[in-house]
């Protein structure tokens, strides 16, 4: 997705481009998404940012696509389970309201006008419209196709080819080279894997999450739903395994049920507790869930870096590598900021965001 | 709790268990059937009370001794259990299932080991009006033929390709059904060609030959059924010849009035609970061992799941498996003397399936018949002129591509009908779908199946 969208976003700056993919489109992390574009989940800081700058972004593209990417501005509900939770949850609102995000109060009755179906005697929700949804292969594959970017899929980048002054020339591939002065790495969790090709080091790593996927159904949930605990299993640090409900419909008729975090490496392995907890977590939000047929689970890896924050713009390390990746589970909404930024660096114009909190060799410097 | 879980109580699962009960294996059958049997020895529903069963069957003599042995022999078959899982843990196996006919009450049957025999389905390849009501597959026709001796219509079209397609005929017409044309895709000279491995199995084509001279069955060989036609309904179908490259030849349509249609072409292995066990599977099968061992330690397969063969292989590699799991689970090295007939006659039936396999290809150019306007995904209603769309125009090259980006596939089957039209009409080559959920179970199973783990967790 995140290539995609600079794919996009350069081509429209006026770039030629060539999109390279070792796999089909939307074949990594993009396939396994819900395909969130969220402010809700994020805390006042440079994502948030990027967030709204996306959403705005988004908002452009639905214009455009709107139909075919089943972009959705349905809006999120973060709730409460417990009076002491739904105050600190009001805490994180305000926050974000200065910060220029659009968070209402839910209390109470209310929170069931806006979700009929949710479990009986929660205290209270915050309520964030502007929390979008799009099915992100779709997203991917639009986009791709609308930048005119010529499109290299099952090409497999083998090496990065460099100038006698350790400039970009251009990459190697397992069906030849392709010449260019200008690299931007948008391989999502894979990102590490291309860095070092070009010799610098990106600590991306794999954080696996599983949706399950329902039956469909007529519209019973109406947003995007989620217990407030996931915006501090998002921030955690933790290797193990967490989960925290997210639920939502979408514009096919399935429900979507989320979120696992678990660092375990790419292990593809199916795991039937984790689904087990999903399944639970997810009917003790909607009890009406519980009669609904589970009709298949995939899994995914998210790009994790450190500090929970991209890498977005040119690497000072080698001229002309740029990065845009490890946008950890946030990467099909963070996309359309990100290829706007990327277009911005790659045109040498003044981006729109102050990139010095994403920039790739942060972490070069810790290690040292 | 038993030693052994068999899943699938067809001839490769009866014949395991049968194997392995005799070595004083405590052995479980569980099977989604009401009755045991499986696809090839279904049985009509005892309420029915079918005079003669056997006149759909062959090999009933061999059901016979199945059927008769396992009464004394301490197997217990589990009916009407529908297997979504089976997972491996700490201390063996646990088949999950929901109990049937509404599938909503989930049982677990634990085990130190388990063979897979979970049989195969059929290849669905779609054509413009496949999903008219009369249109019904020939495995689907003949379930109905055995199972609940209903006729499906009165003037049939058998039609496809493949070994199922004679005893369908044969079948539909023995219950009176008038068969207007048995419409075969193969070239009656490939059988020839892979005569010698298929010796064993001319015999049972004679007999059938003879059936179809008497009920006056017309084959059309090296044809194709291109069209179903009718408004409600099926009223008939357009069939036309196969050039050499498998091409259907300009001007030799011809209009064939039916109003059923069977249709078939092969079959699939069941891999689902192999793949989500983690076991290796070569192609689309399951990969076993001379034992019928998968990769996964406890974990045995044999019959359909591990290559279409017919029900005569499946019982000679069932046999093979009851054996080896009996003296692995008593901690010994199996003797393959004990099994050296079945081995022999397993070598010799995967051979003249693999022959069928060759002399029965689908038309290599099926889907050029395909227009755009015919649905291929019924769950989900997608068009081969979308999964055209997702190759041509967004850049689709594999099934899951293809499936991400129009949803064919994800509907209530799970890609099982249309995942072969699917990568035929994308010009990729058909791979197994992961499918973690056999079949879909309510959340509330698995709500309360996390609740049990950790409570037992705390205490």
């Amino acid at each position: 997705m995140v290539g995609a969208a600079c794919a996009l976003y350069a081509a429209r700056a006026g770039l030629d481009v060539i999109l390279v993919d070792r796999g089909p489109v939307a074949g990594g992390t993009t396939g396994a998404g819900e395909g969130n574009i969220l402010v809700s989940d994020k805390e006042p800081g440079p994502e948030l940012d990027l967030a709204l700058l996306s959403g705005r972004l988004w908002g452009e593209l639905a214009q455009e696509f709107g139909a075919a990417v089943e972009y959705e501005a349905k809006g999120g509900v973060v709730v409460a389970s417990s009076p002491g939770g739904l105050a600190a949850l009001e805490r994180f609102a305000d926050g974000q309201r200065a910060a220029g995000v659009v968070a209402e109060p839910v209390a109470g009755d209310a929170l069931y006008d806006l979700e009929p179906h949710l479990a009986p005697g929660l205290p209270g929700a915050v309520h964030y419209p502007q929390d979008c949804q799009v099915m992100p292969a779709l997203a991917a594959a639009h986009l791709a196709r609308a930048s005119g970017a010529r499109l290299f899929t099952g090409r497999t980048v083998t090496d990065v080819l460099r100038t006698q002054d350790g400039a970009v020339r251009g990459v190697r591939t397992d069906k030849g080279d392709i010449h260019t002065p200008a690299l931007v790495n948008a391989a999502g969790t894979w990102g590490g894997e291309l860095a070092a090709l070009a010799g610098v080091r990106l600590p991306v790593l794999p954080r696996r999450g599983f949706v399950l996927v329902t039956e469909p159904l007529p519209r019973l949930v109406r947003h995007k739903v989620y217990a407030a605990d996931y915006v501090a299993d998002v921030a955690s640090d933790s290797a193990a395994l967490q989960t925290s409900p997210v639920v939502e419909g979408t514009a096919a008729g399935p429900i979507l049920i989320g979120s696992s975090r678990e660092r375990v490496g790419f292990d593809r392995t199916f795991s039937l507790p984790v689904v087990r907890a999903l399944a639970a977590s997810a009917t003790r939000l909607f009890p009406f869930l519980s009669d609904v047929h589970a009709m298949r689970a995939y899994l995914g890896f998210r790009p994790y870096m450190p500090d929970h924050l991209p890498a977005i713009g040119p690497d000072p390390r080698v001229p002309g590598l740029y990065h845009a990746c490890g946008h950890e589970g946030a990467g099909i909404g963070l996309a359309t900021g990100t290829g706007h930024l990327i277009a911005q660096a790659l045109t040498a114009k003044t981006p729109d965001l102050d990139l010095t909190p994403l920039r790739p060799d942060r972490f070069a410097e810790e290690a040292a | 709790m038993a030693d052994l879980a068999v899943i699938g109580a067809g001839p490769a699962g009866l014949a395991a268990a049968l194997a392995a009960a005799a070595q004083g294996v405590t052995v479980a059958v569980v099977d989604s059937a009401t009755e045991a049997g499986g696809q090839f020895y279904r049985q009509p529903a005892s309420g029915l009370r079918a005079r003669r069963p056997q006149a759909l069957h062959h090999q009933w003599r061999t059901w016979e001794r199945l059927r008769d042995a396992l009464p004394g022999s301490g197997v217990r078959i589990l009916t009407d259990h529908h297997v979504w899982s089976v997972e491996r843990d700490s201390d063996g196996f646990t088949v999950h299932a929901l109990l049937g006919p509404e599938q909503h009450e989930p049982v677990a049957v634990h085990a130190d080991a388990v063979l897979l025999a979970t049989g195969g389905y059929e290849r669905v390849l779609p054509f413009p009006g496949w999903t008219l009501p009369g249109v019904v597959t020939a495995g689907g026709a003949q379930a109905m033929l055995k199972a609940g001796l209903v006729v499906p219509g009165r003037k049939a079209v058998v039609a496809g390709t493949g070994p199922l397609l004679l005893p369908v005929a044969t079948g539909l017409a023995a219950a009176g059904v008038e068969i207007a044309a048995l419409v075969e895709a193969a070239d009656p000279k490939d059988l020839v060609r892979h005569g010698r491995a298929l010796a064993g199995k001319l015999p049972e084509g004679a007999g059938y030959a003879a059936r179809l001279l008497r009920h006056r069955v017309r084959l059309l060989s090296r044809h194709t059924v291109v069209r179903a036609h009718g408004d409600e309904r099926l009223t008939g179908v357009t069939v036309a010849a196969l050039d050499t490259d498998g091409r259907v030849r300009p001007g030799t349509e011809r209009y064939v009035p039916c109003d059923t249609l069977a249709v078939g072409h092969g079959m699939l292995p069941h891999t689902d609970l192999a793949e989500t066990l983690g076991c290796r599977l070569d192609g689309m099968t399951v990969a076993v061992d001379d034992e019928q061992r998968t990769d996964v330690p406890g974990v045995w397969a044999a019959g359909e799941s591990t290559g279409i063969g017919g029900a005569g292989l499946a019982l000679a590699e069932g046999h093979i498996a009851g054996r080896s799991i009996a003296a692995r689970l008593n901690g010994t090295e199996p003797d393959p003397v004990q099994w050296a007939a079945a081995a022999k006659s397993r070598t010799k039936l995967r051979k003249s399936a693999a022959a069928l396999d060759a002399a029965y290809p689908p038309p290599a150019h099926w889907s050029e018949q395909v227009t755009d306007d015919t649905v291929v995904c019924r769950c989900e209603e997608v068009t081969a002129g979308a999964v055209r769309d997702a190759v041509d125009e967004l850049g689709a090259g594999d099934v899951r591509t293809v499936k991400l980006l129009t949803r064919a596939g994800m509907g209530w089957c799970q890609g099982r009908m249309c995942g072969p039209a699917v990568a035929g009409l994308a010009g990729c080559e058909l791979t197994p779908s992961r499918r973690p959920f056999a079949r879909p179970v309510p959340l509330g199973v698995l709500a309360r199946q996390h609740h049990i783990a950790t409570e037992e967790g705390t205490s």
